[in-house]
C-alpha cells in the first residue's frame, strides 16, 4: 500500500492538514473508550476512506486489523482476572496458571481490539492518502534526517517487496533440492544492504546532507486545507470533552457500565459528521 | 578554474582490503562543453573514475586516494558528495535505485531544495529540467509506476535539475531498449550542446555514442591507455584491443580502410574508396524486402522443445502483457526475442518455463526449461561458487577453477555464467529448452563473446530475450520481435535484424541491410565478392 494521488478533497489537501486530519482521528481513537464513540470512530475513519476513493487500500487493511483486533480480544480474556462475570472455566493451564474468563475481560479486550482496528486503519488511510513528499518538506524544517529517513523506508518497501519476489523466482528456477532457509535468508540481508548502499549514494549525488537548512516555502491554504484543518479540531475537541466531561462513559471492571445516553449518541454522530463534512466540497480535487 | 571542468593529478585509488589499485596513476583534464565516453572492459576503472568525479570516492567508498582531483576548481578531497552535487549531475546505471522520492515533481525539485533554492527557484528549476528532458507529463505521476526508460528519463533530468557544469553517466543505457537507449544518447548529445555542460559517459555499446563523442578516454586495469578523438581511438583499437573496436571500424579495418564513427561516417568512408553501399543494399537487400520476416505465427513443428500456442496473459483490472502469442521452437534452434521494454519479452520467457500460467492458450514443453532471470544475483545464495553448482556444471561453464570464490565476489559476466551453471545443473534431467532474460545488460564485448559461444555449444534450444543486435547476430539461429504482446516478425536472424534501425547491428545499418550481412565479416565478405574498389 502506498500513496497515490486521486481526485478526492483529503488528497487535494496540503499535507499538513491531511497529516493533523489523521492525527486527530488517531487521537480520537485513543481518547474515546465506549463502544459507541469508539465505533463512530471507526466509521469516520472507513468512511473518510471510501469518500477518498481509498475502498480498495481499506479492504485490504481490514483483514489484518480484525485479526489484530480478535488476537488482542483473546489474549486480553485468557490473562486478565478482573471482573466479577465469569462465562467459562478453564481450570489450570500451562504457563497461564488458574483461568477463568470473564465476561468484563472479554469486552474490555474487544474494545481494546477496537481501538487497534481504528488506528490500523487511520494509518491505512495516512499511508494512502497523505504524499510522503510533502510530509517530508513539512518535517525536515524540524529533523531532516528523521523525515528523509522515514520517507526513504516507505520508498523502499516496494523495491524490496520486488527484490523479494525475483529472488523466489529465481530459486524456483534451480533444479534439484531448494536452498535452506538461512542462505537465503543471507542472500535477501546482501540485497537489501546492496540496495541500501545503492539508495544511500544517490542521496548523496542528489545533495542530501549539504550543510544548511533548507528553506521554508509557503503556499497560500486551500479550501480543503482550510476544512480539513477544521475537521481536525473539531474532533479533537469532541474527543477531548467526551472525555474530560464524560460524555462518553465507559467502565469494564469490576462490572460492565457503558451507558448509551443522549451525550454519547451526539458526540457519536457529531464525530462521523465532523470527519466527513470536508468531503461534501469536491470543487478543484483535480490536479 | 581555467576553462579545465575535470582535472585528475596522478590518482590513484584503492578500494577498501583491495590488494590493486582500481585507478593506476590517472592524470587528464576534461574542458568545458566536452562531451567524452569512458570506454573499457569491464573491470577497468570506468566506474571508479566517474564516481572519482562525483566526490562519491573517496568520501563514500572510503579506500585510499592518492594525486588530486578537482571539480570545477575545487578539490574532492576538502568537499563531500552533496556538496559537489551543486556541480556534477551523476546518473548511475539502474534507474530504481536512484530514484527516491515517491512523485516526479518531488524528484527534480529534491536537489534544487537540498542547495537551498528558494521555493520560486524550485518551481522554475523543475519545470525547466522536465521540460528539457520531455517528462513535462510525468511530473504528477507517481515514480513507482514508471517504466526502465522514464525512470532514467527522472533520473537524469533530477541529475540536471540544479544546472551541473558536469554530467556523468555510468552506462545509463544498459537497462534500456535500443529506442530509448538512443533517445538518451540523442538527448545528452541536445543538453551538452545546448547548455555547454561537460558530460563524461561510460558506455560498452560504443557504436551507440561515439558518433557524437568529442573524445574518447579508453581505460584498462585502472589506467589511461588511450585518450583521442573518437577516429583515432577506433584506429587504436583495431590495433591494440579490438574487444573495444565498433563493428563499424572492424569493418572498415577488414577492408584495408580507416575507422570511422556511426553509419553515416563509415558509409562515406565506403562510398569513398568505391564500394556502392547504396547499390549493394538495393540488389542484395530489394529482395529480401519483398518477403519481408512477418510470420507472426510461425508454424508448429513436430519437433519442437517448446510450443507456445495461443496464449494469452491478461492482468486482472490491469493491462494485456501477451496477445495470442504462438510460437514453436526446435529442439537445437536458438532463438532471439527482441523488442521494446514492456513488450512482453520477459512475461514470455516465465510462461515458457512455467513460473506464470496463462490467462488463456497453452504450452507444452519437450521437458525441463531452464530459466536465467535477469539478475544472476539472484541465484546466488550460498558462501562458495563449489556450492553453488556441480563441478561438471562449472567446467561447462569455465568456472572450474573458481570453486573456492565467493559467488558474489565474482565478476558480472562469471556471475552470469555461475547462474548459467546453477539453472543447467541437473545431470539426471537435462534441460530441453534453455531460456535467458536480457544476460548481456552491463556486460563488454569480451564476455557477450563469452556467452555467445557457450549458448552455441548447449545441447538444447536456447531463447534470449534481449535487446543487444550484436549479440543476437552472434548466436541466434531465428529471431522472433514482440511489439504489444504479439509477435510481428519472426525469421531468420539475417532477415529480421538488416531490415531496420532501432532492431538492426551497425554492419547492417551501415550497409543497408544489403544482403542480410549482421556482422563484420559478413559485411567484409559481402563488399568483397560485390565491389572492387576503385
Amino acid at each position: 500500500m502506498s500513496y497515490r494521488r486521486r481526485p478526492s478533497p483529503l488528497h487535494a489537501a496540503w499535507a499538513a492538514a491531511g497529516c493533523a486530519y489523521c492525527v486527530a482521528l488517531a487521537c480520537a481513537a485513543l481518547l474515546l473508550s465506549s463502544p459507541v464513540a469508539l465505533g463512530a470512530v471507526v466509521a469516520a475513519i472507513v468512511g473518510a476512506g471510501v469518500a477518498a476513493g481509498l475502498g480498495r487500500e481499506m479492504r485490504r487493511a481490514a483483514p489484518l486489523a480484525v485479526t489484530l483486533a480478535i488476537v488482542i480480544a483473546l489474549v486480553n480474556a485468557l490473562v486478565t482476572r478482573d471482573g466479577l462475570t465469569v462465562v467459562v472455566r478453564l481450570g489450570d493451564l500451562p504457563v497461564l496458571g488458574h483461568t477463568d474468563v470473564t465476561l468484563e475481560a472479554t469486552v474490555y479486550g474487544l474494545i481494546l481490539g477496537l481501538r487497534a482496528v481504528a488506528l490500523i486503519m487511520c494509518g491505512a488511510l495516512y499511508t494512502a492518502a497523505v504524499d510522503p513528499d510533502e510530509v517530508l518538506k513539512l518535517f525536515r524544517r524540524v529533523s531532516f534526517r528523521s523525515a528523509l529517513t522515514a520517507t526513504l523506508a516507505t520508498r523502499m518497501v516496494p523495491v524490496l517487496v520486488r527484490d523479494a519476489h525475483r529472488l523466489t523466482d529465481a530459486q524456483r528456477c534451480r533444479p534439484g533440492r531448494p536452498p535452506s532457509r538461512v542462505a537465503l535468508m543471507r542472500a535477501a540481508t546482501s540485497g537489501v544492504l546492496d540496495r541500501a548502499l545503492d539508495v544511500a549514494a544517490a542521496l548523496e549525488v542528489r545533495g542530501y546532507g549539504r550543510p544548511g537548512r533548507p528553506p521554508s516555502i509557503r503556499r497560500p491554504w486551500s479550501r480543503h486545507d482550510l476544512a480539513f484543518a477544521a475537521s481536525a479540531v473539531a474532533v479533537l475537541v469532541l474527543s477531548v470533552a467526551a472525555r474530560v466531561f464524560d460524555l462518553a462513559q465507559f467502565s469494564a471492571y469490576p462490572s460492565l457500565r457503558a451507558p448509551v445516553s443522549a451525550g454519547t449518541i451526539a458526540i457519536a454522530l457529531a464525530l462521523v459528521a465532523c470527519a466527513l463534512l470536508p468531503f461534501a466540497d469536491r470543487r478543484g480535487v483535480q490536479r | 578554474m581555467n576553462g579545465e571542468v575535470l582535472e585528475l593529478d596522478r590518482v590513484s585509488y584503492w578500494y577498501p582490503d583491495a590488494p590493486q589499485p582500481a585507478l593506476d596513476g590517472v592524470s587528464l583534464s576534461i574542458g568545458a562543453g566536452e562531451l567524452v565516453v569512458l570506454a573499457g572492459l569491464s573491470g577497468s576503472g570506468k566506474s571508479t573514475l566517474l564516481r572519482t568525479a562525483s566526490g562519491l570516492v573517496p568520501h563514500f567508498h572510503g579506500g585510499k586516494l592518492a594525486g588530486t582531483v578537482a571539480v570545477a576548481g575545487m578539490d574532492t578531497r576538502t568537499r563531500t558528495p552533496a556538496q559537489l552535487a551543486a556541480y556534477v549531475g551523476t546518473l548511475f546505471q539502474d534507474p530504481e535505485t536512484q530514484v527516491v522520492m515517491n512523485s516526479v515533481r518531488a524528484e527534480l525539485a529534491f536537489p534544487l531544495e537540498n542547495r537551498g533554492d528558494s521555493g520560486p527557484a524550485v518551481a522554475r528549476g523543475v519545470e525547466e529540467a522536465a521540460l528539457a528532458l520531455g517528462i513535462g507529463d510525468l511530473l504528477d505521476r507517481p515514480t513507482s509506476e514508471l517504466s526502465g526508460g522514464e525512470l532514467q528519463r527522472v533520473a537524469l533530468a533530477a541529475a540536471l535539475a540544479g544546472r551541473p557544469s558536469l554530467i556523468v553517466l555510468d552506462e545509463p543505457t544498459s537497462q534500456l531498449d535500443p529506442v530509448v537507449g538512443d533517445e538518451l544518447i540523442a538527448l545528452l548529445r541536445r543538453i551538452n550542446e545546448d547548455s555547454e555542460a561537460t558530460v563524461v559517459i561510460s558506455e560498452h555499446r560504443l557504436e551507440r555514442c561515439l558518433s557524437i563523442a568529442d573524445r574518447v578516454i579508453a581505460m584498462d586495469e585502472g589506467r589511461i591507455v588511450c585518450d583521442a578523438p573518437p577516429r583515432e581511438f577506433l584506429a587504436w583499437a583495431c590495433a591494440a584491443s579490438p574487444a573495444l573496436a565498433t563493428p563499424g571500424a572492424r569493418l572498415l579495418q577488414g577492408l584495408g580502410l580507416s575507422p570511422a564513427a556511426g553509419v553515416k561516417a563509415a558509409r562515406a568512408a565506403l562510398r569513398a574508396n568505391g564500394y556502392d553501399v547504396g547499390d549493394a543494399a538495393d540488389r542484395d537487400g530489394r529482395a529480401d524486402r519483398r518477403r519481408p520476416a512477418a510470420a507472426s505465427r510461425s508454424k508448429p513443428s513436430r519437433d519442437a522443445a517448446l510450443r507456445v500456442d495461443r496464449v494469452w496473459h491478461e492482468i486482472s483490472r490491469g493491462p494485456t502483457i501477451l496477445r495470442g502469442v504462438s510460437l514453436s521452437i526446435g529442439r537445437s534452434e536458438r532463438v532471439a526475442l527482441m523488442g521494446r521494454n514492456g513488450a512482453g519479452k520477459s512475461t514470455l520467457l516465465r510462461h515458457a518455463a512455467g513460473l506464470m500460467q496463462p490467462t488463456r492458450g497453452r504450452i507444452q514443453r519437450a521437458g525441463r526449461v531452464a530459466l536465467l532471470l535477469q539478475n544472476p544475483t539472484d541465484y546466488l545464495v550460498h558462501e562458495t561458487v563449489a556450492e553453488e553448482a556441480s563441478s561438471a556444471a562449472l567446467a561447462s561453464v569455465g568456472l572450474a577453477a573458481f570453486g573456492d570464490r565467493h559467488p558474489r565476489d565474482l565478476s558480472g559476466g562469471e556471475k552470469q555464467r555461475l547462474a548459467l551453471a546453477i539453472v543447467l545443473d541437473d545431470e539426471a534431467n537435462p534441460p530441453a529448452v534453455v531460456c535467458l532474460d536480457e544476460p548481456t545488460r552491463g556486460m563488454d564485448r569480451t564476455h557477450k563473446h563469452e556467452l555467445a559461444r557457450l549458448l552455441c555449444e548447449i545441447d538444447a534450444a536456447v531463447l534470449v530475450a534481449t535487446h543487444d543486435p550484436e549479440f543476437v547476430a552472434e548466436f541466434a539461429d531465428r529471431v522472433v520481435l514482440l511489439a504489444d504482446g504479439a509477435p510481428i516478425a519472426d525469421g531468420p536472424a539475417a532477415e529480421v535484424l538488416s531490415g531496420g534501425t532501432y532492431f538492426a547491428t551497425e554492419t547492417a545499418r551501415i550497409l543497408g541491410g544489403a544482403g542480410g550481412a549482421l556482422t563484420p565479416d559478413q559485411g567484409i565478405g559481402l563488399l568483397q565478392r560485390a565491389e572492387v574498389p576503385a
